[in-house]
């Protein structure tokens, strides 16, 4: 009998569990909830740089669940990445490409390149067939220069001067076509993201909070979490909050011993 | 419920609102128009929109004037289903002969205007058979500026800029923060083109061929439609996937 050779494991979506899943939901299955950014994410490129913003509510469902969260994330101390979508996968699949990224610098010597970063997160959303809910705005200088792309979910990407993502992208995209031109300075291209951050907080339900700016430049990445607070609880009691014994009115007292209710029926005593 | 007879000879009963073959309510849009802008600015209101009638994915009009004149008083601008549209303007314009025939120095003004057509899109869609447009009605009236907004559903409401489909996502983020009580006509010319060029960009069932129309205690002026001057030449246009094979 001829031996069947191994098979190189192959990549790619793996169909095995899609009946099984299918006849669940047809059961009725309630699926959990994915808890999404609701976002809105910008990033230009300006003369010396590129500008990545983004803003801090985390929503699941009509719930806010983090008033203020980071979605710029790490990939290499010159490359960030602002993402939108299932918070689980912007997390997981950047992490996973920053760790890919240290690797490939220790084994090259050199700096991570943008487009490194672009072809492995591409051919890993790729792979998952839009599975992984994961758009993203990357942004990095190297030394081929600055550069900025969209991720989306399915695997395409895009270069572009500006570009913005998440449910409050197209009000942030209508302050973007109006206001953008080349050769910004790094003085305006932090302004254009934080007004175009603000027009999606204020008038896009699932984005709010506050802004997040980060500036990459040839040699110096600053991180600005928190550039600007728009949002302020604006009535707290200056005098505090105390709730003194007297200030709610007792309508009728009754107290009811325990003790004595409790009968001991023989038996040893619990040690300790 | 009606009784139809067979071929065979018996009778059955045919509920006609469930009826298949012959729909006797709206289902879907057809040849449909894209958003309507509108502002206030300090002598009356400012209507805009684009000449497009697309036919589903097809652009197949080119000339389809958006916006027309309702009495002396009002403006309306119309997105979505162009027919519906014609059908409005037949109800308003009858609306407003049966006034004029009384003759009696009172004209209807955008108010009531807008309240007859709250009504009737109102009605419509309690019988499950809408008229499937966002209008956004716009007049001045003895010095009274006003600007509302009534759609397929029902929902009006009136507000200082107001837009339809696609402008409330785009244009009115600008709006909300560009507009002012006293904008000058051209002030408010050049933020509502900045909102007919966003769209014009970001839209795809848009055309760069816009009208403006305005109304003031004058009266009406609808302008001869025009283009935009859009801009593509931003240095990363030219060769995007020179660092970065595969991207568009």
């Amino acid at each position: 009998m001829v031996k069947m050779t191994d098979l190189p494991i192959k990549g790619g979506f793996s169909f095995d569990l899609c009946t099984r899943n299918q006849m669940l939901l047809e059961k009725g299955l309630q699926m959990p909830p994915f808890r999404k950014t609701g976002t809105t994410i910008v990033g230009l490129v300006f003369q010396d740089g590129v500008v990545l913003g983004a803003d801090t509510r985390a929503t699941e469902g009509p719930i806010v669940a983090d008033k203020n969260c980071e979605k710029i994330h790490f990939m290499a101390s010159n490359i960030y990445c602002c993402g939108a979508g299932t918070a689980a996968d912007t997390e997981a699949v950047t992490d996973m490409v920053s760790s890919q990224l240290q690797l490939h610098r220790y084994a090259t010597g050199r700096e991570s390149r943008v487009v490194t970063a672009l072809t492995l997160l591409k051919s890993h959303l790729f792979s998952y067939q839009g599975h992984v809910s994961a758009a993203l705005i990357l942004g990095g200088v190297d030394v081929t220069g600055p550069h900025l792309h969209t991720v989306y979910p399915h695997g395409s990407t895009d270069t572009l001067p500006f570009a913005t993502m998440g449910s409050g992208s197209l009000a942030a995209m209508s302050v973007f076509e109006s206001k953008y031109r080349e050769g910004l300075t790094r003085e305006e291209g932090i302004e254009l993201v934080a007004e175009a951050i603000c027009a999606g907080i204020f008038n896009d339900l699932g984005s709010g909070s506050n802004v997040d700016v980060c500036v990459i430049t040839k040699g110096q990445t600053e991180y600005l979490r928190n550039y600007q607070l728009p949002n302020p609880r604006t009535y707290i009691s200056s005098k505090g909050y105390s709730f003194v014994k007297g200030q709610t009115e007792v309508l009728s007292t009754k107290i009811t011993p325990i003790q004595p209710k409790v009968e001991t029926v023989g038996g040893d005593a619990m040690e300790e | 419920m009606e009784f139809q007879r067979m071929v065979d000879g018996s009778v059955s009963m045919k509920d006609s609102a469930k009826s298949e073959i012959s729909s006797e309510r709206t289902l879907y849009p057809y040849v449909t128009g894209t958003s309507v802008i509108g502002l206030k600015y300090k002598d009356g209101v400012i209507l805009a929109s684009d000449t497009a009638g697309s036919y589903g994915s097809t652009l197949r009009y080119k000339c389809v004037e958006r916006i027309k004149q309702v009495g002396d008083h009002t403006l309306i601008g119309a997105s979505g289903e162009i027919s519906d549209f014609q059908e409005i303007m037949r109800y308003l314009d009858e609306l407003i002969l049966y006034d004029k025939m009384w003759d009696d120095g009172n004209s209807l003004g955008p108010k009531e205007v807008h309240n007859y057509l709250n009504r009737i899109m109102y009605n419509r869609r309690n019988k499950f058979n809408p008229l499937w447009n966002s209008l956004v009605l716009g007049g001045v009236k003895k010095g009274q500026k006003y600007l509302g907004t009534v759609n397929m559903i029902g929902t009006h409401y009136e507000d200082d800029h107001l837009a339809t489909g696609f402008g409330n996502h785009l244009a009115r983020p600008i709006l909300r923060s560009e507009w002012r009580e006293d904008l000058t006509f051209e002030e408010a010319v050049k933020l509502i083109e900045k909102c007919l060029l966003v769209l014009l960009y970001r839209d795809r069932s848009s055309i760069n061929k816009f009208q403006i129309a305005k109304i003031t205690d004058e009266g009406t002026t609808i302008y001869p439609p025009y283009a935009l001057k859009t801009f593509w030449g931003f240095s990363h246009f030219q060769n995007p996937s020179k660092g970065a094979a595969g991207t568009w």
